[in-house]
């Protein structure tokens, strides 16, 4: 039951995950970080298979640092995504494929926006205003639906994200031990500090 | 000379050279200078950079310092053109480095590194050896003492104070081994670079390429006018000290002042 959130502002995104490591029904750690920062302004949230997770998103960070070191630019936000798709894709169709869900959040310096990239498993790619993977979706994206706007501000994107908290908070069986919170801007990649323990006033 | 034992690479001449990469040295003899001087906490990279063509678009013409993960630059003298895949097998092996033991390169890795790819180019079949030296610098994670290694086409490693390589290396060098001081800051080092680069570089601040790194700050490429002025206040201080030596001499003595050394090392060592 790991949570992946991402939602777009105007000028921001939003990455969240759940700080729940589990094996089976047992949680091992309660502080772990789904996320890996690739360049300075591209985030990937990743869950699924355990180890499998961490050996993609680190081979993806080293790949997109090296062709940062090799052609002395970043790749932007697309162009990442697109290369994450394209080594799912292959490892997909190979003896070992990766069991691995991703989010990419980024922020696009050239067009001045920020992006959001839903990756699943099956390496397929799509951008979108706000995502989620795994039981998060059932929760999650119905209220995005109704309260998501491309234009909020960020106070107005963080209010969001406490809306699906706490309604995760409220429905999912197993608890997720809170998330930790990205934010991706146009002056790079900063960590959010995020009350986990509000009350949750379940029917 | 050639007398069948530099035909093929990885076969000793019977007085025991490997020709090949004695040619290869020869190749970095004529390649621009670089040089490459330690401060007590910054490390400065400088090159002689070929005057641009008219219509060449210097915006876009690749630099000779380049970087090979964000705490390591590496300088080069020699074919240009072996020196990118170098650079390029050595940004692979500092990134996979990371992945592995999830750590950036120390300097001295990532030099033996190097070194170790010259050295395989000078004992396998159907290669020549890298026409390249290089100056590898920079700053091991979490420490801030300034690092300088020089790698040669044969494959040695040597690390350093403060050296010169490529085109007149030696009279750089020994311009340094006289000019070197310990635990100079970032202005003096910076100064010493240009000025050490002046001794070969007649056309000035132009064809002068300076790089400078500190511990935990991304390298920094010093903008042209940065460097004339730094070639301008050495200039004036060549001429005040000309200037200020010619009536202390006594008439018939006959010893010219040599301009580029300081007062009272006249005599060398």
């Amino acid at each position: 039951m790991e949570v992946l959130l991402g939602i777009t502002g105007k000028d921001f995104t939003i990455v969240a995950a759940s700080k729940a490591a589990m094996r089976g029904a047992t949680i091992l750690k309660a502080s772990d970080d789904k996320t890996r920062a690739l360049n300075s302004t591209s985030l990937m949230a990743f869950s699924g298979e355990a180890g499998d997770t961490v050996q993609f998103a680190e081979y993806i960070q080293a790949n997109i640092q090296l062709y940062s070191m090799r052609n002395s630019m970043e790749l932007s936000p697309t162009a990442t995504a697109n290369f994450v798709r394209g080594e799912l894709a292959r490892a997909l169709r190979s003896r070992r494929p990766y069991t691995v869900n991703l989010i990419l959040g980024g922020y696009d310096k050239i067009a001045d926006k920020p992006t959001l990239y839903w990756i699943d498993y099956l390496a397929s790619l799509a951008p979108v205003p706000y995502a989620a993977h795994g039981y998060a979706q059932y929760y999650c994206l119905s209220i995005l639906d109704k309260h998501h706007h491309p234009d909020i501000d960020f106070e107005q994107g963080m209010k969001l994200l406490r809306m699906c908290t706490q309604e995760l908070k409220r429905r999912l069986p197993i608890d997720f031990k809170g998330v930790v919170v990205k934010v991706i801007t146009k002056d790079g990649i900063r960590e959010q500090e995020y009350e986990d323990d509000v009350k949750v006033a379940i029917p | 000379m050639a007398s069948g034992y530099d035909r093929a690479l990885s076969v000793f001449s019977p007085d025991g050279h490997v020709f090949q990469v004695e040619y290869a040295l020869e190749a970095v003899k004529r390649g621009t200078c670089a040089v490459a001087v330690k401060g007590s906490d910054v490390v400065v990279l400088g090159c002689e950079k070929r005057s641009a063509m008219k219509l060449q678009d210097t915006r876009i013409t690749p630099s000779k310092i380049c970087l090979v993960d964000t705490h390591v630059a590496l300088a080069f003298a020699g074919l240009n053109a072996d020196a990118r895949i170098l650079v390029d097998k050595a940004r692979l092996e500092a990134q996979s480095h990371r992945l592995t033991v999830e750590d950036p390169v120390s300097i001295e890795y990532i030099t033996k590194y190097v070194a170790g790819v010259q050295q395989r180019y000078t004992q396998s079949g159907g290669v020549r050896p890298f026409g390249i030296s290089t100056l590898i610098v920079g700053f091991d994670p979490n420490d801030k003492t300034p690092r300088l290694y020089q790698t040669e086409p044969s494959g040695i490693y040597s690390a350093w104070k403060a050296n010169a390589i490529g085109r007149s290396s030696k009279t750089v060098r020994e311009f340094l081994e006289r000019n070197h001081k310990d635990n100079m800051d970032r202005e003096e080092t910076i100064k010493l670079t240009v000025k050490s680069l002046l001794e070969v570089v007649q056309t000035g601040a132009k064809n002068i390429e300076i790089a400078i790194m500190a511990p935990g700050k991304l390298i920094e490429m010093l903008p042209v006018e940065d460097i004339e002025k730094y070639v301008e206040s050495i200039n004036t201080e060549k001429q005040e000290e000309a200037a200020s030596r010619r009536p202390g001499r006594t008439p018939g003595t006959g010893t010219a002042a040599i301009l580029t050394r300081g007062p009272g090392e006249g005599t060398g060592s």
